[in-house]
C-alpha cells in the first residue's frame, strides 16, 4: 500500500497516530505534483516550499496536541480563492501579476486547520466553463481514460483542476467553488465526491466573484467522509459576507452514518430528458434501487419549472458577472495594457486579459441588463428563479432529499462540443437548479459507463440540511462500491 | 407676484427640481470599515473593499442606515421599513468596482416635504420625492502631471444621501431657500455637515421653463453646482438659454450640462444620446434592508427638535416676532446660544441683543457662534444688570463693547467705570433744571407746540448724567419741570 492510496480520513488518522509524518506525507505529494502536474496542468501554481514549511509546522502542532483532524492533510486550492502572498489569477491573463495581500475566509480557515497547500488549482477562467478549456493558463487533462483510448479527455469545470489533481492523487482534497455546477460535474466527470453547500454556508469573502447570488465554495474529494472533514473546516458564518448565514455548523461527519432508512427520496420526472445517455438514466435507476432497499421511501415528485433552469441561469449568472468584472480595468492591480486615454486603456487591458468565453459572458450580461431588454430578460428570470425555488420547497415539504443524475454524460473529448457554447452549456442542465434555488447538492460516484469512464448521482437536500444529502450520499457510496481509479495517477 | 422671465415672446415659467448630494456623518465608509472622516494624505482611508479588489464584499454600515432615517424623519417623509440596494453600472477610473452601490427602486426613505420661507415672507412647499444611500466616487485629478490623471479614493465608498425634490422650485431664490433648508435640515440632524465648499454638499439642478399653463417642458440637468449662490446663478442662466433656444425656433434637448461660475452660463457635458446605460440590477451582494419599525421609532424619539419646530417654540415661548425667531434658529448653535441668554430672562430683549450688537460684533471682529465675541454668560449678566436697573441700555451699549474689546465681565466693567445708573430723584431733578435753565429758548418753543423737543430735552439730561440717568425717572423728571 501506497501513501497515495490513504484517503484524507485514513491519512489524518495515520497523522494523528505518528504513523506518518505531515512532513512525509506533503513531501510525497510536492514531488507527485512535479512529477504530474506537467502533464495534467491541474496546478497554475505550485508551492511546494510555502508546502514543505506549513507541513514542519503541522508536525509541531501535531506533537503538541494541538492539531485539528486536517493539520498535515496536503490540498489544492482552486486559483479563486485569494491567498496572501501566493498568485491569485482565477485562471485569468487580466490577474496574472496578480498576489493579494490578504486570504479569504475560507482558505484562511483551512490555514487555520493547519491544512497544507500545495499550489493553486486550474479552472476555467474566472469559473466560467463546464470543462477547463476557457483557463488561461491551459487547459486540464483529466486522469481517467477511455478503455482503449489515449484521448485527452475534460476533466469538467470549473474548478476542472481541482478534480483532475484529487482524481490523479497529486493533492489528497481540493477546494473548489460552484456557482452552477462548477463542484459537481468535474468530480463526477472525474470519479469523486464534492458538495455545493447551501448557498451562505461558505463565506464568499476573498473568492473571485463570478456571479454573487450564485457562487457558494465548497469541498472535493475521494469520498463523502473526506468531504465532511473538510466542509467542517470551510463552513461557518462571516460577519465579512453579508450574505454568508448567522447558523451553527453542525459536525457533517456525524451525519455519515445515519443511514436512510424512514427518509422520503424524491425523483423528479423532470430530469428524465429526452436524450439522456440511456447510460446515465440506468445509474439512477440503480441509485433508487440501492436508497429503496436500505430503508428509503421512493415518491415521485415535480419540479415543473427545471426546463427553465438553463435559460434563468445563463441570463442571471452572465448579469452578475457582466458587473463582478468590471473592476478588472488595469488601474489599480493585475494586468495592464496602456492606451491612448482612459477609454483606451480599459479596451486594451480588457481586450488583452480577458478570453474569448469570458467575453462572450460579459457581453451577453451585459445585453440583459440593458434599458430595453433587462424586463424581458433579467427580470423575468428572476421571476422564473423564484418558480425554481418553489418548484424545490414545494417538493421539499414532501421529500427529505431529491435523487438525480449529475451530468448528462461522462466525461467528454478536449476538443469535443467546442463549436458551439450552447452545448457545453447543456453540461449543467441538472446541476444549475440547485445552484438556482441555493439549495446543498452533492455528487457522489455511483458507477463506470461502457466505456469505462466515472458517473455520478446528484443528492440534493434542504436550505441548510447537508447532514441529510451526506446521510444519503454515503449510503449511495456504500451502495455503489466504487473503487476504479484512473490509471494516470501518484502511485 | 410670482417669479418669471421675460423674453421676446411674453413671460416664461421656470421649473426646477434639485438633487442634493450629502455626505453622511459617520465614522466609517458606508460599505467598508475605513475611515470617512474628509482630508487625510491621499488614498490614506482606503480599504480593499473601496479599491475594488478581487473577492472584496460590502457589509452596510448601520450608523449611515440610521443617519438616513434621522434625515428622512426630520424631511418629514415615510421611512421604508423595506429597501434594497442596486448596482449602477459604469466605467470611471475613481469607481474602482465599475459600479456604484446605489438605491434605485427601493428608496430607504420616500415622500416627504420642506418649509421654505422667502423674502417677502412667503412660506412655500417643496415636495421631496424620495431619499436614497450611495456610495461616492472617489476623486479624479487631472492637473496634477502632464499625461497622466491621478486617483485619491479617500472619499470612494463614503456614504451619500441623495435627497430629491419634486419640480415644485420657482425661481433662484426658491432654489436657494430650498438647499439651505435642506443644510440647515441636516445640520441640525447632525447628518451631514453642510459644507459646500469640501464637497460634503452638491447639488444637481434641473432646469425647464415654460409658458403659463404648459405641461412641463424638457428640462437639462446641471450637475455637481457647490454652493448656494452658484445654485441660484445656474438656474438663471439655464433658464435665460433655453428660452432664447426656444424662442430662436429650436427645441431645448434633454443633456447633461456643467455649470461654469467664472462665466456664468451653462455649458453641454453630454448629450442623451451618449448618457450611459447604468443597467441597475440588485445588488446581490447585499440582502434587501429590513428596518423595524421600533427602531424607527427610537431614533425618531431622540431626534433633535428641528428648525421650523424651534422657530414656533421661540415664538410663543419668549414672545419674539417670527422674523427674529427664524433668524435665530438659522443653526442651531445660534439658536442654542439665544436660548441658553432667554432663559429666566426678558426673551425679547435677549433676541434685540443677540440679533443686534452681538451679531454686528461677531462679524466686526470676523468670530463664530462656535468662538463667540462675548460669552453667553457675560451676554446674560449684562442683561441681568439692565433688567435688576444697574445700568440703562444706553450704558449696556458701551458696557458691551468694552466687552468685547477686553472679554471682561460686565459687572467688572459697570464696577470699574462708575457706570451704575443713577436713580437718585434729587440729581436727576437738579441735571433737568440745569438744562431747562441752560435751554431757555427751546423751553419757550417747547411750550408754544414744539413737543418734538420733548426727546432734545432728556438727551441733554442724560448727556449731561454721561448717560448713565435711569430713563423712566429722567423722562418723568423731565415731564414734571416742564409742566
Amino acid at each position: 500500500m501506497s501513501i497515495f492510496d490513504l484517503s484524507l480520513a485514513s491519512a489524518a488518522k495515520a497523522l494523528k497516530a505518528k504513523e506518518i509524518s505531515a512532513v512525509e506525507l506533503t513531501t510525497a505529494y510536492n514531488a507527485a505534483v512535479a512529477s504530474l502536474n506537467p502533464r495534467l496542468n491541474a496546478y497554475i501554481t505550485t508551492t511546494p516550499e510555502l508546502a514543505l514549511a506549513q507541513a514542519k509546522a503541522a508536525d509541531a502542532r501535531i506533537a503538541a496536541g494541538t492539531a485539528t483532524p486536517l493539520t498535515g492533510i496536503p490540498i489544492a486550492m482552486k486559483d479563486l480563492f485569494c491567498t496572501e502572498g501566493v498568485r491569485t489569477t482565477a485562471a485569468s491573463k487580466i490577474l496574472e501579476p496578480f498576489i493579494p495581500p490578504y486570504e479569504s475566509t475560507v482558505s484562511g480557515k483551512l490555514k487555520a486547520a493547519g491544512a497544507v497547500m500545495l499550489g493553486k488549482a486550474n479552472l476555467d477562467e474566472f469559473a466560467m466553463g463546464s470543462s477547463n478549456i476557457t483557463s488561461g493558463y491551459g487547459s486540464v487533462e483529466n486522469p481517467w481514460k477511455r478503455q482503449g483510448s489515449d484521448a485527452k479527455l475534460v476533466p469538467g469545470g470549473s474548478s476542472g483542476g481541482s478534480a483532475a489533481a484529487v482524481a490523479a492523487r497529486i493533492a489528497l482534497a481540493a477546494t473548489g467553488t460552484d456557482t452552477g455546477g462548477s463542484i459537481r460535474q468535474p468530480v463526477a466527470f472525474c470519479g469523486l465526491a464534492g458538495i455545493k453547500p447551501t448557498y451562505g454556508r461558505c463565506s464568499r469573502w476573498g473568492v473571485v466573484a463570478f456571479a454573487s447570488s450564485l457562487d457558494q465554495p465548497g469541498p472535493m474529494a475521494r469520498n463523502v467522509e473526506d468531504n465532511a472533514m473538510m466542509l467542517n473546516a470551510m463552513a461557518g458564518f462571516d460577519e465579512r459576507d453579508s450574505t454568508s448565514a448567522v447558523r451553527a455548523v453542525p459536525d457533517f461527519t456525524a451525519a455519515l452514518t445515519r443511514g436512510v432508512k424512514g427518509l422520503k427520496i424524491g425523483i423528479p420526472a423532470e430530469y428524465r430528458l429526452k436524450g439522456t445517455n440511456p447510460e446515465i438514466l440506468a445509474l439512477w435507476d440503480k441509485g433508487i434501487a440501492w436508497l429503496k432497499a436500505q430503508g428509503a421511501e421512493i415518491i415521485d415528485i415535480c419540479l415543473p419549472h427545471t426546463k427553465y433552469g438553463l435559460p434563468v441561469y445563463y441570463i442571471v449568472a452572465p448579469a452578475e458577472a457582466s458587473s463582478n468584472l468590471a473592476r478588472y480595468d488595469g488601474v489599480r492591480y493585475g494586468k495592464r495594457v496602456d492606451g491612448e486615454d482612459l477609454i483606451d486603456l480599459y479596451e486594451r487591458t480588457r481586450a488583452a486579459g480577458f478570453g474569448a468565453e469570458v467575453k462572450r459572458r460579459i457581453m451577453i450580461g451585459t445585453y440583459v441588463l440593458s434599458h430595453g431588454y433587462y424586463d424581458a430578460y433579467y427580470l423575468k428570470a428572476q421571476k422564473v428563479r423564484n418558480l425554481i425555488l418553489k418548484d424545490f420547497t414545494d417538493a421539499f415539504t414532501k421529500v427529505d432529499a431529491i435523487l438525480t443524475p449529475t451530468a448528462p454524460s461522462a466525461a467528454f473529448g478536449l476538443g469535443e462540443k467546442m463549436d458551439d457554447p450552447i452545448t457545453m452549456y447543456l453540461n449543467d442542465v441538472f446541476t444549475v437548479p440547485a445552484s438556482l434555488a441555493g439549495v446543498p447538492a452533492m455528487s457522489v460516484p455511483a458507477g463506470l459507463s461502457a466505456e469505462g469512464l466515472p458517473l455520478g448521482l446528484q443528492i440534493i437536500g434542504k436550505h441548510f440540511d447537508e447532514e441529510t444529502v451526506f446521510a444519503v450520499s454515503a449510503a449511495i457510496e456504500t451502495a455503489a462500491g466504487f473503487s476504479a481509479l484512473p490509471e494516470l495517477r501518484a502511485k | 407676484m410670482a417669479y418669471s422671465l421675460e423674453g421676446r415672446t411674453g413671460a416664461w415659467e421656470v421649473v426646477v427640481g434639485l438633487e442634493v448630494h450629502a455626505q453622511v456623518i459617520s465614522e466609517s465608509k458606508l460599505f467598508s470599515g475605513a475611515s470617512a472622516t474628509y482630508g487625510g494624505a491621499p488614498n490614506a482611508h482606503v480599504s480593499f473593499i473601496d479599491a475594488g479588489f478581487p473577492g472584496m464584499l460590502p457589509v452596510i454600515n448601520k450608523e449611515c442606515v440610521a443617519q438616513a432615517v434621522r434625515t428622512g424623519l426630520g424631511l418629514k417623509a415615510q421611512i421604508n421599513l423595506f429597501s434594497r440596494f442596486d448596482r449602477k453600472n459604469y466605467f470611471y477610473a475613481d469607481l474602482p468596482q465599475g459600479y456604484q452601490i446605489s438605491q434605485f427602486a427601493h428608496p430607504i426613505v420616500g415622500t416627504g416635504e420642506v418649509e421654505i420661507e422667502l423674502q417677502d415672507g412667503t412660506i412655500k412647499h417643496i415636495g421631496i420625492t424620495r431619499l436614497h444611500l450611495e456610495q461616492d466616487a472617489g476623486k479624479s485629478m487631472h492637473d496634477q502631471h502632464p499625461s497622466k490623471s491621478v486617483i485619491d479614493l479617500n472619499r470612494a465608498g463614503v456614504g451619500l444621501m441623495e435627497i430629491v425634490s419634486e419640480p415644485d422650485i420657482r425661481s433662484p431664490e426658491e432654489a436657494g431657500a430650498y438647499l439651505r433648508k435642506i443644510r440647515q435640515i441636516v445640520r441640525y440632524l447632525g447628518t451631514c455637515d453642510g459644507n459646500m465648499e469640501e464637497g460634503s454638499m452638491r447639488a444637481d439642478v434641473n432646469v425647464s421653463v415654460r409658458k403659463a399653463g404648459e405641461e412641463f417642458r424638457t428640462r437639462c440637468e446641471i450637475k455637481n453646482v457647490n454652493s448656494v449662490r452658484f445654485v441660484m446663478h445656474a438656474v438663471e442662466a439655464e433658464a435665460l438659454r433655453q428660452i432664447e433656444v426656444w424662442e430662436s425656433g429650436g427645441e431645448v434637448v434633454q443633456e447633461t450640462r456643467l455649470y461654469d461660475p467664472a462665466k456664468g452660463e451653462t455649458r453641454s457635458m453630454r448629450s442623451k444620446e451618449d448618457a450611459h446605460d447604468y443597467r441597475y440590477f440588485p445588488e446581490p451582494d447585499l440582502l434587501p434592508l429590513m428596518l423595524e419599525q421600533s427602531w424607527v421609532d427610537e431614533l425618531a424619539a431622540t431626534l433633535p427638535e428641528l428648525p421650523d419646530e424651534k422657530r414656533t417654540r421661540f415664538c410663543t415661548e419668549y414672545g419674539i416676532p417670527f422674523y427674529d425667531a427664524g433668524v435665530l434658529v438659522a443653526d442651531q448653535t445660534t439658536a442654542d446660544f439665544y436660548e441658553t441668554l432667554a432663559k429666566g430672562r426678558d426673551g425679547k430683549l435677549a433676541a434685540n441683543w443677540v440679533t443686534g450688537d452681538f451679531f454686528a460684533a461677531m462679524n466686526r471682529t470676523g468670530k463664530s457662534i462656535e468662538n463667540p465675541p462675548v460669552t453667553v454668560e457675560a451676554l446674560g449678566q449684562m442683561l441681568d444688570l439692565i433688567a435688576d436697573k444697574t445700568i440703562n441700555g444706553r450704558i449696556a451699549k458701551d458696557v458691551f463693547e468694552e466687552m468685547v474689546e477686553t472679554g471682561k465681565m460686565p459687572a467688572a466693567i459697570v464696577e470699574e467705570k462708575g457706570l451704575k445708573q443713577v436713580t437718585d430723584t434729587g440729581a436727576i431733578d437738579d441735571a433737568v433744571t440745569k438744562v431747562l435753565a441752560d435751554n431757555q429758548d427751546k423751553v419757550a418753543e417747547y411750550k408754544s407746540g414744539k413737543d418734538k423737543l420733548f426727546g432734545f430735552f432728556v438727551g441733554q439730561v442724560m448727556k449731561a448724567m454721561q448717560g448713565k440717568g435711569n430713563p423712566a425717572l429722567v423722562n418723568e423728571a423731565v415731564k414734571k419741570q416742564l409742566g
